[in-house]
């Protein structure tokens, strides 16, 4: 991808998060949303990250797409610390340590 | 409140912030680095889109190859969660001046967000200009961090051993993400939607999957809400 991409893709993401932030508090004020849409964009968050890990975890580039135990196992474990925790550095640390602890095991 | 000043505790809350927004965003310059991107870039996404979860995406994405619109898409639908910050925030700072609402949209990411709620909510008695002060005091640590981390990220990112297989970390840091957003059993067939849906639909080109598994997963989380 060429530099200039980049900084269209830049600009174009800054500008279109800056309006989601915006779109409200400086726009739209107090008028109110419809509900089925405060409704949907609750679940903007835990809609688009889990899909964009899943194939990261299930087929990993440094094992050739092959599915792998230690990717499997600290993916599962961070997941765990984050729900159990509620912490999203407690779970990085702790999932980061049992991936590096697998690959030196394994 | 012990007589502190809005803006001092905004600063005292938003410190402990700190310790997160280092390493995620050191990260976040390491991974630009990795993939090319020189550190003028990696820093204007942290300038300019200040949203750490899009910023991996879009690395991500650029590293894959995807087209820049998909590329752009893809990472403000992670970041449509912010027009529930913007509305939030219109009952407290709706009647500032447009500069001043223009100036908290810019700062508005989670931290700043989650802890100005909830100091509202926790002090009714605040004027306008206390809700502007604290705010502004929230943004003050979190914000510098955030940058200043990235920066430190992507001067070090040439420097790291290639046997720390890095690559894992994007997908660690994202699933930490998401274990805190498991709240209810909506969020969870949500999350459980989207994971079938993108190995499903991996398939189709460009990622549009991605953007066809976070449809039916929003669409799955409001009907479970709808329903409960």
């Amino acid at each position: 991808m060429s530099e200039a991409t980049v900084w269209l893709i830049i600009a174009g993401l800054g500008a279109g998060t800056y309006l989601t932030r915006f779109v409200f508090l400086g726009l739209v004020g107090d008028r109110p949303l419809p509900d089925w849409l405060l409704r949907h964009l609750r679940y903007a968050g835990v809609a688009v990250l889990p899909g964009l890990v899943a194939p990261l975890v299930v087929w990993p580039d440094a094992t050739g797409g092959q599915p792998d135990a230690a990717h499997l196992i600290a993916a599962a474990v961070t997941l765990a610390v984050g729900v159990w925790r509620k912490d999203v550095i407690q779970a990085v640390i702790v999932g980061g340590l049992v991936f590096a602890g697998l690959g030196w095991a394994l | 409140m012990s007589g502190r000043s809005p803006f001092g505790l905004g600063v005292a809350r938003g410190l402990p912030f700190i310790v997160i927004m280092l390493p995620f965003g050191m990260l976040f310059g390491v991974l630009a680095t990795e993939i090319g991107l020189p550190v003028a870039q990696a820093m204007g996404f942290s300038v300019l889109v200040i949203a750490g979860a899009s910023q991996f995406t879009a690395v991500q994405l650029i590293a894959e190859g995807v087209p820049a619109a998909v590329v752009v898409l893809a990472a403000l639908a992670v970041n449509l969660r912010m027009v529930m910050y913007s509305a939030a925030m219109v009952p407290h700072l709706g009647s500032a001046a447009l500069w001043q609402r223009a100036a908290v949209s810019y700062l508005l990411v989670d931290q700043t967000y989650a802890l100005a709620v909830s100091a509202y909510e926790d002090s009714p008695a605040w004027t306008l200009r206390d809700k502007l002060m604290f705010f502004a005091g929230t943004a003050l640590p979190v914000f510098p961090a955030w940058v200043g981390a990235s920066w430190i990220g992507a001067a070090l990112g040439g420097r790291i051993p290639e046997s720390w297989s890095l690559d894992f970390a994007l997908p660690l840091a994202f699933l930490a993400l998401v274990g805190p957003m498991l709240k209810t059993p909506a969020h969870v067939t949500a999350a459980l939607v989207s994971v079938a849906a993108a190995l499903a639909f991996a398939w189709v080109p460009w990622n549009l999957g991605l953007m066809i598994a976070a449809a039916l997963a929003m669409m799955a989380g409001a009907e479970v809400e709808r329903r409960s």
